[in-house]
């Protein structure tokens, strides 16, 4: 190995295999993986979950789990063979040369020491102490956009919201100046306006730094923008690699193609198509893998994809692991694309909603979670509700299962009949027409009882059927979700998250429902998975007539499903409208900024509106216009003393703000944000 | 709250239970007026809460009432007794609290070797011992056949400090061992959890050394459940004690209260039970005081 | 540095065994439980069948060769009233064996119902109930032992009711917290959200998920019963005379040891450490197979 100042590349991975030990047997998790990451060079890592996106992280940096071992090929770091150094060696390798900032950084923080403390301690390992290292640590905290790094300093993690956690990390991690970033996941987790800011600086640090960087994301948009070059991960295997636009405008592997055709994208809708899907499953971690990777899934594969390892053909300054890399762009669809479409008479609406608020009492103060909520949905309709964590969405929804009791006052009419604002008073009738699916299968599915019962037990009791009635309902709605006769016996634990929440579907249509609440039912599951479970959900209402209630921080998503979108901040609707026009705009600043915040594949370049501030405290919410406080179209005091109304800007579009609607169209215009 | 509660199950069961206390006392064959005038002295013919309330705003007073066997008030025997307890106790604490966190420490730093087999299943061995068990045994080894130790707890009068020590040393073994593997198994899992956590493998990638990672990242998260845990386990150490202080004919408040169940003492008794409760509640007192200082969640609440 | 699990990585694989048949196998993987389990059978073994191979009648005295030492004859010796020692330990384990099984028995349906009701009801019952079994945990097994003992007279009965009793609110305590934790999850909102009864939910739903927890505590339970028998019956509040019980045995005889006749209290004292500790390690085995 070469000891020189500046090695040529800041990482080289070289035959890379790492395998973890599970019940006594080793099961591969990275075979064979070579990578090179030029000095100042971003690099992405993307692939789905399982992929090993993660495991190559820990092993450059050499912390893999107990039951982690490399059992082959090796990994330098600015020319330092990782592999043979010491404990020492190591140790100042990761003092001076590589840092890593990883998901979560609320657990990434030690909780019971002070920032600054967590901070000078990476000084003091250079042997810089004291007024020195304070002066170095505050310096850090500003350069990462810190605007207070005294009083931040002062304090402990949990007292920092997520954004400015991991800031704060990310301060970290650049404190002893690396030659070498590794960002794991840094913003999942994180809303989208703060993910936008988060990746805004580190773009911003790229700039100012020398580091090269190895961004690991499940999220191909956010890898576009931040990435020079990308490679793309599947079992354990490079499937793909070469410089970003390419791989992301012309894909050279199945999976890349069939991954990306999964993702709803340029505004696409329900009626306008259906998604394509990958079909199959990733192979677990450890399976034993002849030939392709992916051949099991893959609509090109023939006996040789089934037999022979393809090598990574090198197609002039790219890479694709693919024998048939010349027509993968040709891979034929999973899923047809055409629907049928739907003649929508126009029909009462199955359920208005005037004046619904939620107080909770929060240490003494009234936390207003849901305020002066009024708005209707017409049978076969999707309402998607968007809006940051913490802007009601959710209570909205409990309100009108009838989980949680709305305040006195508010009224909630289905199909014309005002329900009880508690479930226990609410007719069979009423609770079998509104059903929910939740965001987390495992949690939503009793996992002790079988799949059967547990579908078998909604139809009993939603559906009032018993015997062999019910067995013929059960045959088919397992049909019409598509799940087989085999997965009837199964617990939950045994299926993957994609069945399960077909499982949770099925279960809440069985009563035949009117309205279906679904409450982020795609956010814990893979692109791959997502875009069928949304096909489904389309299908299902176009045969059924069913309307929903569409709830999703991915804005793309609910684009994709939803008829009407209702906008969110503080409990509050700040717009409400057809999906097309809020989509489009002109839109309330804030739903503005939030289209602003979502980082698009299509486009590298954006003139991103930047929400400053943290979203304000429920229980003290700001006086005037909720927003205002991050508004940055606000137009003067009257934005904080008098709260805008929602008026109709146009038929059936409404917007809450002060400035008027001709006006808005003005600005935005001026500052064409692109659709999602 | 909890005293409070305690206070009226301790009464129900040391005053109501019995039924005819004058009867319990002074056996089935005596004079019925005799009865009755000794439940009249005793003042057990009253209404339940007047007889309730009577005793307790005593005892908040001082006055645990009259133990019926020595015909003399209770409370200096109490006070006498707990003081010797402590001393018992504390002897026992004093040593097991450090050897208990470093024999968990040393295990989970040695997960899943031979030294942590050895303490891990070794504390477990010893801490699911009866007290009377390992107390026998060890009075054969040390004081039997070894002869280094006293057998019995009982120090010749005026015994200086050490020497109080010297006779303590066999009897607050037993009380060591049962706490030693209840201490070492928390340490150890509170060691794991923070080994584990994400912020310890910031602190490792920092390229902090591992004796910093340890003392001042994994140590203080480690062993914050510890110390709650050391706590509730007074409880359990009292009742070791009364083991341990009949076995060692140890004049301490188990003792006591073994004595008063025996003689159907029952001032005596409910005033030693309702003090242990209140050694109890303070002990988790303590513990939750200490719990927050050191932990700045708790301390700070938080600002989001 | 945690360890990386696989769980249905494969995804759509029909195990060929459901997950009490894998928590059956991983125990009998462990060595822990193994060998705790056999020491208990062996005990178990001793009570049932100890008279037909125990050289001695347990109970006979023999004046005559009373607090003789270890010899070919008597293998522990004999006591003070010259009862064969190695007899009376071989059935020694009878009365403790049927009595503490009871009472974790006893504690383990308390404890359960007790948990359920509070951890699904939350709110008022919650707190009422809470509070008092907090109340109980103040003070000492053993002491809520000896009081109730006091009061209500020594039995098998009374002993089998009060260490049930006391160690019920430990069980409630550890059944409620997985309780709590359970209501959280959507399953019991989806429960709701098909108008089933309160019963339904904590028995059908709840329960079966908070089984593990449960049998873990149990077997826990189990070998504190044990301590808490034998300790009482050392104390005199337990089983009572002739029974060859070992605390009973200790309690009659520790008071000779300095006169040097160890035997009368080492058997016993060492019989009693083995119950408990195979009692634990089975406990341990258990709590590993269900927490992997």
């Amino acid at each position: 190995m070469t000891n020189s100042a500046k090695a040529e590349n800041a990482l080289e991975v070289t035959d890379l295999s790492v395998a973890y030990r599970v019940a006594g047997r080793n099961r591969a998790v990275l075979r064979n993986l070579s990578l090179t990451i030029g000095q100042g060079e971003a690099y992405g890592l993307v692939g789905e979950s399982g992929c090993g996106k993660s495991t190559v992280a820990l092993t450059v940096v050499r912390y893999l789990p107990r039951n982690g071992s490399i059992t082959g090929g090796t990994i330098s770091l600015d020319g330092q063979n990782v592999m043979k150094l010491d404990a020492e060696a190591l140790r100042r390798a990761r003092a001076e040369s590589v840092s890593m900032v990883y998901q979560d950084p609320g657990k990434a923080l030690n909780p019971s020491i002070r920032v600054g403390r967590q901070l000078t301690e990476i000084f003091e390992l250079g042997g810089i102490s004291g007024q020195a290292a304070t002066d170095r640590a505050i310096a850090m905290l500003n350069r990462v956009r810190i605007s207070d790094p005294m009083s931040v300093m002062q304090r402990y993690p949990h007292q920092l919201s997520g954004g400015m956690q991991q800031r704060v990390a990310i301060a970290m991690a650049l404190a002893n100046d690396p030659s070498m970033l590794i960002l794991d996941e840094p913003t999942t987790g994180l809303d989208a306006t703060v993910e936008a800011e988060v990746l805004n600086l580190i773009a911003q640090l790229r700039q100012e730094l020398s580091a090269s960087i190895l961004f690991i994301s499940h999220n191909l948009a956010v890898v576009s923008n931040m990435c020079d070059r990308v490679g793309v991960l599947y079992a354990g295997m490079l499937v793909e690699e070469g410089p970003t636009e390419v791989v992301f405008n012309d894909p050279r592997h199945p999976y890349t193609v069939a991954l990306l055709r999964c993702l709803p994208r340029g505004g696409q809708r329900k009626d306008q198509g259906r998604l394509d899907t990958i079909p199959g499953f990733l192979p677990g971690i450890g399976a034993d893998i002849k030939g392709c990777a992916f051949a099991d899934r893959c609509a090109l594969a023939d006996d040789r994809c089934r037999s022979e390892l393809p090598p990574l053909y090198d197609l002039g300054g790219r890479l694709s692991r693919c024998f048939h890399h010349d027509k993968a762009q040709a891979l034929p669809r999973a899923t047809p694309s055409d629907v049928a479409p739907v003649p929508r008479a126009a029909a009462a609406p199955v359920l208005r909603v005037t004046g619904l608020n939620k107080t909770y009492a929060s240490h003494g103060h009234a936390l207003r979670a849901v305020k002066d909520v009024s708005l209707d949905l017409r049978p076969g309709e999707t309402l998607g509700l968007v809006g940051e964590s913490g802007s009601g969405k959710t209570t909205f929804a409990r309100l009108l299962l009838g989980l949680v009791p709305p305040d006195a006052g508010g009224t909630i009419e289905l199909e014309g009949k005002a329900l009880a604002p508690r479930l226990e008073n609410r007719s069979d009738d009423q609770i079998k027409a509104m059903q929910i699916v939740f965001q987390n299968p495992d949690s939503a599915l009793n996992r002790s009882h079988s799949i059967r019962h547990l579908i078998g037990r909604a139809l009993k009791r939603l559906a009032g059927l018993s015997g062999k009635a019910l067995e013929a309902r059960l045959n088919d709605l397992v049909r019409s979700v598509r799940l087989t006769d085999r997965h009837l016996a199964v617990k939950p634990r045994q299926l993957s998250g994609g069945l399960k929440q077909r499982v949770a579907i099925a279960r809440a249509f069985a009563g035949d429902p009117r309205i279906v609440v679904c409450d982020e039912p795609t956010s814990a599951l893979d692109v791959s998975v997502q875009a069928a479970i949304l096909n489904l959900l389309a299908d299902l209402q176009s045969k059924e007539d069913v309307s929903y209630i569409f709830i999703s921080h991915d804005l793309a998503v609910v684009r994709y499903l939803s008829d009407k979108i209702a906008v969110l901040y503080l409990g509050r609707i700040m717009e409400l409208g057809p999906s097309e026009e809020v989509f489009s705009g002109p839109h309330h600043p804030y739903t503005e900024a939030l289209l602003s915040a979502v980082p698009k594949l299509d486009q590298t370049e954006t003139a991103r509106i930047r929400l400053d501030g943290e979203i304000p405290s429920a229980t003290n919410p700001p006086s005037g216009c909720v927003f205002h406080t991050r508004c940055p179209r606000k137009i003067g005091p009257i934005c904080e003393q008098q709260e805008p109304p929602l008026s109709e800007a146009q038929p059936g579009h409404s917007i809450r703000c002060h400035i008027p609607y001709a006006e808005l169209a003005r600005l935005q215009r001026a500052a064409v944000t692109e659709p999602a | 709250m909890t005293l409070f509660l305690l206070s009226i199950m301790v009464f129900l069961g040391g005053q109501v239970l019995p039924g005819n206390v004058g009867r319990a006392i002074l056996g089935p064959f005596a004079d019925q007026r005799a009865v009755d005038a000794l439940n009249h002295t005793l003042g057990v013919d009253r209404p339940l809460l007047a007889q309730y309330w009577g005793w307790i705003s005593n005892f908040v007073q001082g006055d645990m009432g009259t133990s019926y066997i020595f015909r003399s008030p209770v409370a200096p025997f109490v006070i006498d007794a707990l003081g010797n307890s402590m001393k018992l106790a504390a002897v026992a604490f004093v040593l097991v609290v450090p050897i208990g966190i470093l024999g968990g420490v040393v295990a989970a730093l040695n997960l899943n070797r031979p030294l942590d087999r050895i303490i891990s299943l070794g504390g477990l061995s010893v801490t699911v011992l009866p007290e009377f068990v390992t107390g026998i045994i060890l009075i054969l080894i040390f004081g039997v056949w070894l002869r280094w130790l006293p057998i019995s707890a009982a120090w010749p009068r005026d015994a200086g400090f050490f020497t109080q020590l010297y006779y303590l040393i066999l009897p607050s073994l037993p009380l060591f061992l049962v706490l030693f593997g209840y201490i070492a198994r928390m340490a150890r899992s509170g060691m794991i959890e923070a080994l584990d956590s994400d912020y310890t493998r910031t602190a490792v990638l920092k390229g902090l050394p591992w004796r910093t990672v340890i003392w001042r990242h994994v140590l203080r998260n480690a062993l914050l459940p510890t110390i709650t845990v050391i706590a509730t386990q007074t409880g359990y150490l009292i009742g070791g004690l009364v083991v341990i202080e009949t076995l060692f004919r140890y004049q301490g408040i188990g003792s006591l209260i073994f004595t008063a169940a025996r003689g159907k003492d029952f001032p005596m008794l409910e005033s030693g039970i309702l003090t242990i409760g209140i050694v109890y509640a303070v002990a988790t007192l303590v513990a939750d005081f200490l719990y927050s200082v050191l932990n700045p969640r708790i301390r700070l609440g938080s600002d989001q | 540095m945690s360890t990386i699990q696989t769980t249905s990585s494969t995804p759509d694989d029909t195990r060929p065994r459901g997950p009490l048949a894998e928590v059956f196998f991983s125990l009998l993987r462990s060595r822990t439980f193994l060998v705790g389990f056999s020491i208990v059978l062996f005990w178990v073994a001793c009570a049932l069948f100890g008279e037909h191979f125990a050289p001695y009648d347990p109970l006979a005295d023999d004046i005559i060769n009373a607090l003789a030492p270890p010899s070919s004859e008597h293998w522990f010796g004999t006591d003070q009233i010259g009862r064969d020692v190695f007899s009376r330990v071989i059935v020694g384990s009878r009365d403790i064996l049927t009595v503490a099984p009871l009472a974790t028995l006893l504690a383990t349906v308390a404890g359960t119902a007790l948990g359920l009701v509070t951890g699904y009801f939350r709110g008022l019952v919650d707190d009422v109930v809470s509070r008092i079994l907090e109340a109980f945990m103040a003070i000492p097994v053993v002491i809520v032992a000896l009081l109730a003992i006091v009061a209500l007279g020594t039995s098998k009965t009374t002993v089998i009711v009060v260490i049930g009793l006391s160690f019920a609110p430990i069980i409630a305590r550890t059944v409620r917290s997985a309780v709590l934790a359970e209501r959280e999850l959507d399953y019991v909102a989806a429960a709701q959200l098909r108008h089933e009864s309160a019963l339904h939910t904590m028995f059908v739903e709840i329960l079966p998920n908070v089984i593990p927890p449960i049998l873990v505590e149990t077997t826990v339970r189990l070998g504190y019963a044990i301590f808490a028998v034998a300790t009482l019956s050392f104390m005199g509040f337990g089983i009572q005379p002739p029974s060859p019980d070992w605390g009973l045995s200790i309690s009659n005889n520790y008071g000779m040891i300095g006169g040097g006749f160890w035997w009368t209290v080492l058997f016993d004292a060492l019989a009693i450490a083995s119950l408990v500790i195979g009692v634990n390690l089975a406990a341990d085995g258990v709590h590993g197979a269900l927490n992997d």
